[in-house]
C-alpha cells in the first residue's frame, strides 16, 4: 500500500507567523485552496512591517547584504521545489541571481545616490539616501516567482518592510518563498506575503495611511485608481517593470536627506 | 607734572535708540500699469485681470491677467513648439551659456528685482536683497553648468527631456522659486509654462525682460498668472509632459490626484511643520538666533520654518526668557527699510488664516507671548507670536501656520525629541541645536525630515538638494538630484 503524502495549507505571511486569512476565506488557486487575504489581514500585515521596519533600517548596509544574499541561499536549497511552481529552472536562477545582485548593492547606494554638497558656506553638507518606510508591491500574475523577486527586492534592500501582494493566479511560488525568507535571516515583519484578489487588495493597500509608497506593477487596469487613492498621504506610486534590475529600482523607494553643519573653530 | 586739560564736551544720549527710517529707493523699479501673459516671446494681452497690491499697505500696483484655459493652452502650445523647433536638440553647452546669461543679467539687475519682490511680497528687503536675488542667479549659475554635463550626472542612463514642464510657485519667495523651477528644467532641455502665485507675479512679469535681454529663443519660457483656476488648468493641460509644483500640501494631494492615471510625472515641494529641538548643552545665545532666524524669516512663510521648538526640560526657563528677550528688538515694519527684520503679511488670506490658529492657540490653551511693537494701521501685519504651554494635540503644533508664530513645547530625553518631533504627517526639514557631534548625527539619522539644520536653520543653497518625506512632497530641488525630476532615461 503506498504511502499518502501529507499536503500543504497554503496560508499568508504576516510578521514572520503563517496565519490563515482572519476572514477565513480561501480561493482556487493552481489546483489548491490558497488563503484570501481580507482587508484585515492587510492592516495586520501594514502594522507588522510598520514595527519591523526601524530595525531593519538600522542593521548596518553589509549585515543587511548578508541577510538579502542569505535569502538567495534559501531558494537556491529549493531550487527543484521552486521550478515546478514558476516557469522552470531558468526562472529560478534568474531570480537567485537577481537577489545575490541587489544583496551587493546594500552597501554601496549611499556613495552611487549621496554625496557631499560643495555649498556656498562655512558648512559642511551631505545628502544621504534612507528608506521611505513601508512599501506595498502588487507583484506582476506573470513571472510568478521572478516578478515578485523582481518587484520585492528593490524596497527591501534599501531598507523598507514590505506588504507585498503575490500574483493572483500563480501564487504558489509566493508561498513557497515565505516559507524561504522565514527561514532565513530577514527578521519578521520586513517581507510580508499576501495572497488574494488584488481589485479588492489594492486599493485597501493604496489609501492605508500608514504605507509610504506603493508599486502598482500588477494592478494592471487598476493602477489609475489606486494613484488618486495614493494621494491621500502623498504616497510615493512606483509604475514597477515585472523583468528590471537597476540601482534605479531601489531608487524609488528611497527619500534623500541633506544634512547642514557649520563649520568653524 | 601739570594737569592736563581734559577738555570737557557734553554728549547728546539720545533717550530713544530706535532706528531712524532708512528707506530703500523704489525708483528703480518701473511697473506697468498692466501686464499681459508671455507666450511665444510675446505679450498676450489678457480678456480679464485682477489687481496685484502691496500688502505694506495695500497699494495697487498693476492689474495682472487672469489666464483662461485657452490662454494656458496657447502657452502650452508655444512651450511644444519651442521644444520641437529647437530647444531640445540644441547643444548642452549652448542651453549652458543662455542659462549663465540668465545668472549674470539677474546678479546685474539684483537691487531692481530685489525692491520689486519686497514691494509685490512684502518681505524686508534686508532679505530679498541678501537672500532672495543672490540665491536666485546662483541657481541659474549652478544649473547652467550641468547643461552639457548631464552624461556625468546620470552614467549608463542617456538622459534627455522630459518636454513641456508645467510649473507652479507659491508666493514666498517668488523668483527664488522660479529659479529653483526654471534653471534645472531649462538646463535639462525641456521648455516651460510657469505659473506665478496670484498674489506675487510682478517678479515674475519683470524676468521675462531678462529672458528678453538673454534673447532666449521664444516660447521656451512662458509665463501665464492667474489664481488656482489657471494652475488648474495649467496641471489639466493634456500637452504638459510634467507638474512641479510647489505649495499647500491639500493642493498638492489634489493634483496628485488630478494626474492619477495620466502617465505625467509630477514633482511636490508641500507643507512643513518643522522641529527645531534645542538640547541642554546647546550654545544657547546661537541657538536663540537659529530660532529667531528658523521661524520669524520671512514673517514665517517659508514651508521648511522652525515652527515647533522642542526645548529640554532643564534649559526650557533660560532660553525662553532668551527668546523673549530677542523678540523685543525685532524690528516689525517697512519692507522696504533696510533695517526691517519683519515685514508685512502677504496677503488678507494668509493674514485672516494666521489669525484664526493663533486665536484657536489662545482658546486650547497655550499662552501667547507677543513683543510690544506698533503695527502700521495700513496694510497686513502680524507681531511675532511665541506660544508656550503647548500640547503636541493643539492646532498650533499640528497645522502649518506659514506665519510668525512659534510653539515651543519640551522633551527630557534624545528618545522623546525624535518621537516628538516626528509626530506630524509633514517631513520637509528638521533643527538640531547641541554641541555634542555624535548626538548630532544621531539625531540626524532619526529625524524623519528632508533637510536637517544642526547648529544653523533656513540655509539654502543651489548645489544642495531640498525636499520633502511624508506629505511633505515627493522630489528633489537642488543639486545633482534636482536634475531628475526633469530627464527621462534609456534602460
Amino acid at each position: 500500500m503506498s504511502r499518502l503524502p501529507v499536503k500543504k495549507t497554503y496560508k499568508l505571511f504576516i510578521g514572520g507567523s503563517f496565519p490563515r486569512s482572519e476572514s477565513g476565506r480561501t480561493y482556487e488557486a493552481e489546483g489548491q485552496n490558497v488563503a484570501r487575504a481580507s482587508r484585515k489581514d492587510v492592516r495586520d500585515a501594514v502594522r507588522a512591517a510598520r514595527a519591523a521596519q526601524p530595525g531593519w533600517a538600522a542593521a548596518t548596509a553589509y549585515n543587511r547584504g548578508q541577510v538579502v544574499y542569505r535569502i538567495a541561499e534559501m531558494i537556491e536549497a529549493r531550487a527543484a521545489e521552486f521550478a515546478e511552481l514558476c516557469g522552470g529552472a531558468d526562472e529560478v536562477e534568474r531570480s537567485i541571481d537577481r537577489i545575490v545582485w541587489y544583496a551587493g548593492w546594500a552597501d554601496k547606494l549611499p556613495q552611487v545616490l549621496g554625496g557631499s554638497n560643495p555649498v556656498a558656506g562655512p558648512y559642511f553638507n551631505f545628502t544621504v539616501p534612507e528608506p521611505t518606510g513601508v512599501v506595498a508591491v502588487l507583484a506582476p500574475e506573470d513571472p510568478p516567482l521572478l516578478g515578485l523577486v523582481t518587484r520585492l527586492l528593490p524596497p527591501l534592500v534599501g531598507g523598507n518592510a514590505v506588504v507585498a501582494v503575490a500574483s493572483e493566479s500563480r501564487p504558489l511560488a509566493a508561498v513557497e518563498l515565505a516559507e524561504a525568507l522565514a527561514t532565513s535571516d530577514v527578521p519578521g515583519g520586513v517581507v510580508n506575503l499576501l495572497t488574494g484578489n488584488h481589485a479588492e487588495l489594492g486599493p485597501v493597500l493604496a489609501s492605508h495611511m500608514d504605507v509610504n509608497a506603493i508599486d502598482v506593477c500588477g494592478a494592471d487596469g487598476d493602477a489609475p485608481e489606486l494613484e488618486r487613492l495614493a494621494a491621500d498621504n502623498v504616497k510615493r506610486v512606483v509604475h514597477g517593470r515585472a523583468d528590471v534590475q537597476s540601482p534605479w529600482e531601489i531608487a524609488s523607494f528611497l527619500e534623500l536627506k541633506t544634512v547642514w553643519h557649520p563649520m568653524g573653530q | 607734572m601739570a594737569e592736563i586739560d581734559k577738555p570737557t564736551r557734553e554728549v547728546d544720549v539720545p533717550g530713544d535708540w530706535t532706528y531712524a527710517s532708512a528707506p530703500e529707493s523704489r525708483d528703480i523699479v518701473h511697473i506697468r500699469d498692466r501686464y499681459g501673459y508671455y507666450v511665444g516671446g510675446e505679450w498676450l494681452e489678457p480678456a480679464e485681470t485682477y489687481e496685484t497690491i502691496a500688502p505694506r499697505d495695500e497699494e495697487p500696483l498693476a492689474a495682472v491677467g487672469q489666464a483662461t484655459a485657452e490662454d494656458v493652452g496657447r502657452a502650452v502650445a508655444a512651450a511644444r513648439t519651442a521644444y520641437a523647433d529647437g530647444w531640445s536638440s540644441l547643444p548642452g553647452s549652448e542651453r549652458a551659456k543662455y542659462l549663465f546669461r540668465i545668472a549674470r543679467i539677474l546678479q546685474e539687475r539684483a537691487r531692481e528685482f530685489a525692491v520689486l519682490e519686497s514691494l509685490n511680497g512684502g518681505k524686508p528687503i534686508k532679505e530679498s536683497r541678501d537672500v532672495d536675488l543672490p540665491l536666485a542667479a546662483a541657481h541659474f549659475f549652478y544649473y547652467a553648468g550641468w547643461a552639457d554635463k548631464l552624461e556625468y550626472a546620470f552614467p549608463n542612463r542617456r538622459p534627455r527631456p522630459v518636454g513641456v514642464a508645467g510649473q507652479i510657485i507659491p508666493w514666498n519667495f517668488p523668483l527664488l522659486m522660479l529659479a529653483w523651477k526654471v534653471a534645472p528644467a531649462l538646463a535639462c532641455g525641456n521648455t516651460v509654462v510657469l505659473k506665478p502665485a496670484e498674489t506675487t507675479p510682478l517678479t515674475a512679469l519683470l524676468f521675462c525682460d531678462v529672458l528678453r535681454q538673454a534673447e532666449l529663443p521664444d516660447g521656451v519660457v512662458n509665463i501665464v498668472t492667474g489664481d488656482g483656476r489657471t494652475g488648474a488648468a495649467l496641471v489639466e493641460s493634456e500637452d504638459v509632459d510634467k507638474i512641479a509644483f510647489t505649495g499647500s500640501t491639500e493642493v498638492g494631494k489634489a493634483i496628485q490626484r488630478q494626474l492619477a492615471g495620466t502617465g505625467k510625472r509630477l514633482t511636490l515641494e508641500l507643507g512643513g511643520k518643522a522641529a527645531n529641538i534645542v538640547f541642554d548643552d546647546a550654545a544657547l545665545d546661537q541657538a536663540v538666533e537659529g530660532i529667531v532666524n528658523g521661524i520669524y524669516f520671512n514673517q514665517g512663510h517659508v514651508c521648511c520654518a522652525g515652527s515647533r521648538l522642542f526645548v529640554q526640560e532643564s534649559i526650557y526657563e533660560p532660553l525662553v526668557a532668551k527668546l523673549e528677550r530677542r523678540l523685543t528688538t525685532l524690528r516689525v515694519g517697512d519692507p522696504l527699510d533696510k533695517n526691517t527684520d519683519v515685514g508685512a503679511i502677504n496677503s488678507a488670506a494668509q493674514l485672516e488664516k494666521i489669525r484664526e490658529l493663533v486665536a484657536s492657540g489662545e482658546e486650547e490653551g497655550a499662552t501667547i507671548y507677543q513683543p510690544p511693537c506698533v503695527l502700521p494701521e495700513k496694510g497686513y501685519w502680524f507681531a511675532p507670536t511665541v506660544f508656550t504651554n503647548v500640547a503636541q494635540s493643539y492646532r498650533i503644533a499640528q497645522e502649518e501656520i506659514f506665519g510668525p508664530v512659534l510653539s515651543v513645547l519640551t522633551f527630557r530625553t534624545p528618545e522623546e525629541a525624535v518621537e516628538k518631533a516626528n509626530n506630524t504627517p509633514y517631513g520637509l526639514s528638521a533643527g538640531v541645536w547641541t554641541e555634542k557631534g555624535s548626538r548630532i548625527l544621531w539625531m540626524a539619522q532619526r529625524l524623519r525630515a528632508g533637510v536637517v539644520w544642526a547648529n544653523t536653520f533656513n540655509r539654502f543653497d543651489p548645489g544642495s538638494p531640498f525636499g520633502g518625506y511624508k506629505e511633505s512632497g515627493f522630489g528633489r530641488e537642488g543639486g545633482r538630484h534636482g536634475l531628475e525630476p526633469y530627464l527621462e532615461f534609456e534602460e
